[in-house]
């Protein structure tokens, strides 16, 4: 299992990388004005867009984990179904909890869901994609020792250093240095960017250096 | 050294307490002040200088003016006179600054702007330290040279009526005074009505020179209902009338005078958007001052715009308009506008002798004056001038003289405004070395807790202090001589006054042998714990294995806190720290919460038993875990089972909601009032609440959570505490109901509003009853040992009736937090702490967040303007300081007091269950106390030091200097720090 899974790991996240640098250029070329503060709002669409369709071909390509056994078109659909109101869910939690951390409740409403759909394309989707929509299975992988595979592993690293990014991007706001990137939620959003190419970084080398130790139950 | 704990505690507050007073002692500038005290009252006035010729103008020149009133508008923001709010309700005055005889500006008023400073800077001309806030409430006699003094020394008679301060200030130098005092910031009417009942009768006299008017209503409107509450606007009309009143009688006596006379209208300071004042933000600085005087004629087409001044330059002003010598103290110049119709010569003779004043100034203040540029423009421009008298002497032709006489005029204008500049600045200059050794002494002491915390918590309450051993030592010796060589070159070198050098010997040696025996402590400290370490790690189970995430959260929260106090704008927005970390610990305990329901009673059993020693190192890196924290914590599951299992039905789910909960009323209260200084301005419900439309809303909320008190507090009350509260809710009710704040329902609109004396009163009794109780039931329980629910019973009656003061000194649109607080203590108490289990400490430290945020939920932050004095006026009909004080404090603090409060009863009625792991709480608490006031004493100093590095306003670090200070409080211990800092406040001022 051990090195080439770690390569295949690797290729993976340096291609999700990509997919958030191309959505920083490309665009330029098409839409004029574009630049990723002032049409920052496009840019976090076409980011989110970019990245969980790299994250499905990949997810589709791949299959890291080989285990579903039924595959009727039915169970898929109602399983593509599933995912899709499991990710409007969390949209929508991870903007209650951004106006409980003190966002605007009414102005900047748009500003706010966006981010909470960048935030949910950067965590929740890997988890839709590998663990499927199953809360238990959630909540295996993001408590201590539940993780089964170094895809679980990475995707624990990923996940836990967007949200990371996300929290830390809220510190410059209350800064009086007037740039236009402590806005709401830019500072936040480029934080959760931040966090979680971080994350795809070193997860990846982290597996690596500690693959002596690593020993997974299941596989 | 053994010591116990309680002794440790006491010492290092008491050195701490010791370095914050040097540390504050050397950071509050001492003022500029002239050193030739009052006696020399028959000084001659400086000559004009002269070249060659011997002028014959000695004397000081003759008063400008016959009769001076000053009409003082307590927070007469500058937009009140020249904004749109002046054109609609101040139609005469506008009149006045736009087409009338007079010079309008927008005078600079320095921070801090509280009214006595204020005062003080408007007739001494200097820059009051920032130490005169702490007395603004209890004004000492001014002994500086100020106009009134120098009036009153050349017989002119003051007519004062206003603000009582001015009688404090100035108590025999009025011929005839009325003080009004100006604590029941609630009335408005009265405190003006008091004023203005005099003019009639004083105006027709004609045995006056000097009329003195403090208008306090228009402060009071802004403390109540803001700036933008429409009171405003009736009041200002209210001004306006008085104003011409005022200005008409004057004209009509000036006919049969030969001199004309000068109206002052002048704000002492602005008024913040929340309608407070104390910080120094654009609309608390700006204030109006118009001269008008019938002197000040102007052609038809004459636009003049308010120009910017500082208030200083008032002083100065008066006097030479008074034919007085300028205040010894005054860094202001003359506004020269005042005397430009004037004569050349009249005009270079005042220019002088302002110019002489000030550079007298600077040369008591500053050792090397003549370097400074201000000074050698003096020169030059009084050698010019003495040639211009020489050729005036000589009478040459008028063209050359004129011509001569403007250069004159520019040059002393420029060395005027550059004299003034510097002798501003000089009034910030700090004192680095005592600053300097009050920081080392605080690091010092906090080095020393934080090394030995650990120990302190391994639940011994003794603990190893090595204090014996290093004096003793070599290091010891070495480090107090090279201390003392510092001490000594400091002090020969430096020019400016040093505090430290001005102590006698000894003391300046005490200090140092602390600094250096706390130097060697920790370093002895240090050295043990790394052998500790080194021994440790050879052992399998390192020390740290008790930290769980949670844990990690909390040490990281409160250290990234103290850090983040380095920027002075997290200083300023301290309020969105705490938010965001107590939004932070309820997401980590909903994390905590979820992981235990779910994943702890299905995947566990049967993947938990062997997991042990298989996953050591594993995965758990990224959330910060180490290999620890899995022993530990299957440990203890295996011991105790996961709590949470055993809970079933509607609690199981009371506990998955707590969390949300907690986050919905944090959220709310969060936007009941804005604090800080970027986002202040914003609108937020309580205003929303306070303006006069919404009375009914504001009953109805109040009415909900006075209820919602009563079912949180009661339950754990005797019955008779039950009733007491009852009653006591009921007459905060009526009591805010006779204040005019809220409505009974059969009432339409009150028009009668008392004080509310009575009903205050009702209520303090059973407050006093309350507590009363509680106290006899915990020496009850002190007699009959072990008899814990007396002593839970008792101490939560004292917390109710703390509760229930709260709750009446409290606005009421600040209901809701203290409704939300209990609601937010119960969930946690219930749901959250005593299903999960956690520890004391980690209660404790959640229960200091918690105090935190609520203190800015209240509206506070950490400027002196958003401190609500009206709550000192609950009950009493004249001002009496002690309890005034008292209740401020506890008004301001409700926050922390009552989580305080609410952490000793957790901890007692823990302690009273049969649970195994709860602590002795009596030192935990304490050491926790100590350590957050240390942190406090820490975050002065850290805010200090940022502002000094950004040379910025020192406003948010000298008012959350004054936390620490401040009486009462969350810090049990500071009533001490204040008691320890007081001896040293009249030095501060002796100056
Ligand atoms: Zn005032
Ligand atoms: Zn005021």
């Amino acid at each position: 299992m051990k090195d080439t899974d770690i390569k295949r790991l690797l290729y993976v996240h340096l291609l999700c990388i990509f997919s958030i640098i191309l959505s920083i250029f490309i665009p330029s070329f098409f839409l004029e004005n574009f630049s990723v503060l002032e049409t920052h709002l496009t840019w976090l669409c076409i980011c989110s867009v970019s990245v969980t369709a790299v994250n499905l071909v990949l997810y589709l390509v791949v299959k890291p984990n080989a285990s579903s056994k039924r595959s009727s078109l039915s169970y898929k659909v109602t399983r593509f179904l599933k995912c899709c109101i499991y990710f409007l869910m969390s949209c929508f939690s991870f903007h209650v909890i951004f106006v409980l951390y003190g966002a605007p409740l009414i102005e900047l409403a748009l500003e706010t869901f966006l981010l909470a759909v960048t935030l949910s394309t950067f965590t929740t989707v890997p988890c839709l994609c590998l663990l499927g929509p199953n809360f238990k299975a959630w909540l295996r992988v993001f408590s201590r020792n539940g993780v089964t595979s170094i895809w679980e592993n990475s995707l624990q690293i990923t996940t836990v250093s967007s949200f990371v990014g996300t929290w830390l991007g809220a510190f410059p706001i209350p800064l009086d240095w007037g740039r236009p990137w402590q806005e709401w939620p830019i500072s936040c959003t480029l934080g959760a960017t931040f966090g979680y190419v971080a994350g795809l970084v070193t997860s990846p080398l982290w597996i690596y250096w500690n693959r002596k130790k690593l020993t997974y139950k299941n596989n | 050294m053994r010591l116990g704990s309680g002794t440790f505690a006491a010492c290092c507050v008491v050195i701490e307490v010791l370095g914050v007073a040097l540390f504050l002692r050397g950071f509050f500038p001492v003022p500029v002040c002239s050193f030739s005290g009052t006696e020399h009252q028959t000084e001659s006035p400086a000559p004009e200088p002269s070249a060659g010729a011997i002028s014959n103008w000695t004397k000081l020149p003759p008063p400008l003016f016959s009769k001076v009133v000053i009409m003082l508008i307590d927070a007469l923001r500058d937009d009140f006179v020249f904004g749109s709010e002046g054109v609609k309700f101040m139609p005469y005055t506008t009149y006045l600054v736009e087409k009338g005889s007079s010079h309008s500006f927008v005078a600079e008023a320095k921070p801090p702007t509280v009214t006595m400073p204020r005062i003080k800077a408007l007739m001494t001309g200097s820059l009051p330290g920032f130490i005169d806030v702490v007395r603004n409430l209890n004004s000492p006699t001014l002994l500086e040279d100020s106009v009134i003094t120098q009036a009153k020394a050349a017989g002119k008679r003051i007519i004062f009526y206003g603000d009582e301060t001015w009688v404090k200030l100035f108590p025999k130098h009025f011929l005839e005074y009325d003080g009004t005092t100006s604590f029941f910031v609630s009335d408005y009417t009265e405190v003006d009505d008091n004023v203005t009942r005099h003019l009639d009768k004083v105006l027709k006299r004609r045995d006056w020179d000097v009329l003195i008017l403090h208008y306090l209503g228009l402060d009071h409107i802004g403390h109540i209902s803001g700036p933008n509450s429409p009171l405003i606007g009736r009041k200002l009309s209210e001004m306006d009338s008085v104003l011409m009143k005022i200005h008409t009688s004057l004209l009509a006596e000036e006919r049969e005078t030969l001199l004309p006379n000068l109206l002052v209208l002048c704000g002492d300071h602005g008024m913040s958007e929340a309608g407070g004042h104390g910080a120094s933000s654009v609309e608390e600085v700006n204030t109006a001052l118009i001269l008008i005087s019938s002197a000040f004629e102007r052609k038809p087409g004459d636009v003049r715009h308010p120009k910017y001044i500082q208030q200083t330059d008032l002083a100065a002003t008066l006097s030479i308009g008074l034919g007085l010598p300028i205040p010894r103290g005054s860094v202001g110049s003359l506004i020269f506008p005042v005397v430009e119709g004037k004569p050349m010569r009249e005009q270079l003779r005042f220019l002088h002798l302002n110019t002489v004043q000030l550079s007298k100034l600077l040369q008591e203040n500053v050792p090397s004056y003549r370097k400074e540029p201000g000074f050698e423009q003096f020169k030059v421009s009084e050698r010019l001038h003495g040639n211009w008298i020489r050729l005036y002497l000589e009478e040459n032709n008028s063209e050359v003289l004129f011509n001569l006489g403007s250069k004159v005029r520019r040059q002393y204008l420029d060395a005027l405004r550059t004299l003034s500049l510097s002798l501003s600045r000089q009034a910030a200059q700090y004192d680095v070395y005592s600053m300097a050794a009050g920081t080392v002494l605080v690091l010092e002491v906090v080095a020393l807790l934080l090394l030995c915390v650990p120990q302190a918590l391994s639940g011994k309450a003794e603990l190893d202090v090595p204090l014996l051993s290093p004096v003793s030592s070599l290091l010891f010796y070495l480090l107090l001589l090279a201390l003392a060589a510092l001490h000594v070159v400091v002090c020969t070198s430096s020019d400016s006054s040093c505090y430290l050098c001005s102590l006698p010997w000894l003391a300046a040696g005490g200090v140092m042998v602390l600094i250096s025996t706390l130097l060697c402590a920790v370093v002895s400290a240090l050295t043990g714990m790394f052998a500790a370490g080194s021994r440790l790690s050879k052992n399998p189970l390192p020390s740290n294995s008790r930290w769980s995430e949670l844990d990690l959260l909390i040490l990281s929260g409160t250290v990234g806190h103290v850090l983040s106090l380095g920027a002075s704008s997290f200083i300023e927005e301290e309020h969105q720290t705490w938010y965001f970390l107590v939004n932070t610990l309820c997401l980590a305990l909903c994390h905590e919460i979820y992981r235990n329901c779910f994943v702890g009673d299905d995947c566990a059993p049967q993947r938990c038993p062997h997991a042990g020693e298989e996953f050591d190192g594993v995965a758990a890196a990224p959330q910060g875990k180490s290999t620890g924290p899995d022993v530990w914590e299957l440990d203890r599951a295996s011991k105790h089972p996961s709590p949470l299992e055993a809970l079933r039905g509607p609690e199981r789910w009371m506990v998955l909601a707590s969390p949300w909960v907690i986050l919905s009323c944090c959220r709310l209260l969060r936007s009941l009032n804005q604090t800080g200084v970027q986002w202040a301005h914003r609108p937020d419900l309580g205003h929303w609440l306070t303006s006069s439309d919404h009375k009914a809303e504001l009953s109805v909320l109040a009415t909900v959570s006075l209820i919602m008190i009563f079912v949180l507090v009661q339950k754990r009350c005797s019955l008779a505490s039950k009733v007491a509260m009852a009653f006591g809710l009921l007459g905060i009710y009526c009591y805010r109901v006779a204040v005019g704040n809220l409505l009974f329902p059969w009432q339409q609109n009150n028009k009668d509003i008392s004080k509310g004396i009575t009903e205050a009163r009702f209520v303090y009794v059973f407050v006093l009853g309350i507590l009363f109780t509680g106290t006899k039931d915990l020496l009850k329980s002190q007699i009959t040992a072990d008899d814990f629910t007396v002593k839970t019973v008792g101490l939560w009656e004292i917390y109710s009736g703390l509760v229930l003061l709260a709750a009446l000194l409290l606005r009421p649109h600040n209901l809701p937090v203290l409704a939300l607080s209990l609601v937010i203590q119960t969930v946690m108490t219930h749901f959250v702490w005593r299903p999960l289990r956690h520890d004391a400490a980690e209660v404790t430290v959640m229960h200091y967040w918690f105090g935190q945020a609520f203190f800015y939920f209240q509206g506070n932050s950490n400027s002196i303007a958003t401190v609500d004095i009206s709550a000192g006026f609950v009950g009493l009909d004249a001002y009496v300081e002690i309890p005034a004080v008292l209740l401020t404090a506890f008004a301001t603090y409700t926050g922390p007091v009552l989580w305080a409060g609410h952490l000793v009863n957790f901890l007692a009625s823990e302690a009273s269950r049969p649970a195994p792991e709860t602590q002795a709480s009596g030192t935990l608490y304490l050491r926790t106390k100590l350590t957050s006031t240390s942190m406090d004493g820490v975050k002065a100093s850290i805010g200090f030091w940022s502002k000094k590095a950004r040379g910025g306003s020192r406003c948010g670090g000298w008012a959350s200097a004054l936390r620490p200070l401040a009486p009462g409080g969350l810090h049990l211990l500071s009533a001490l720090q204040t008691a320890t800092a007081d001896p040293w406040l009249p030095q501060l001022q002796a100056c």
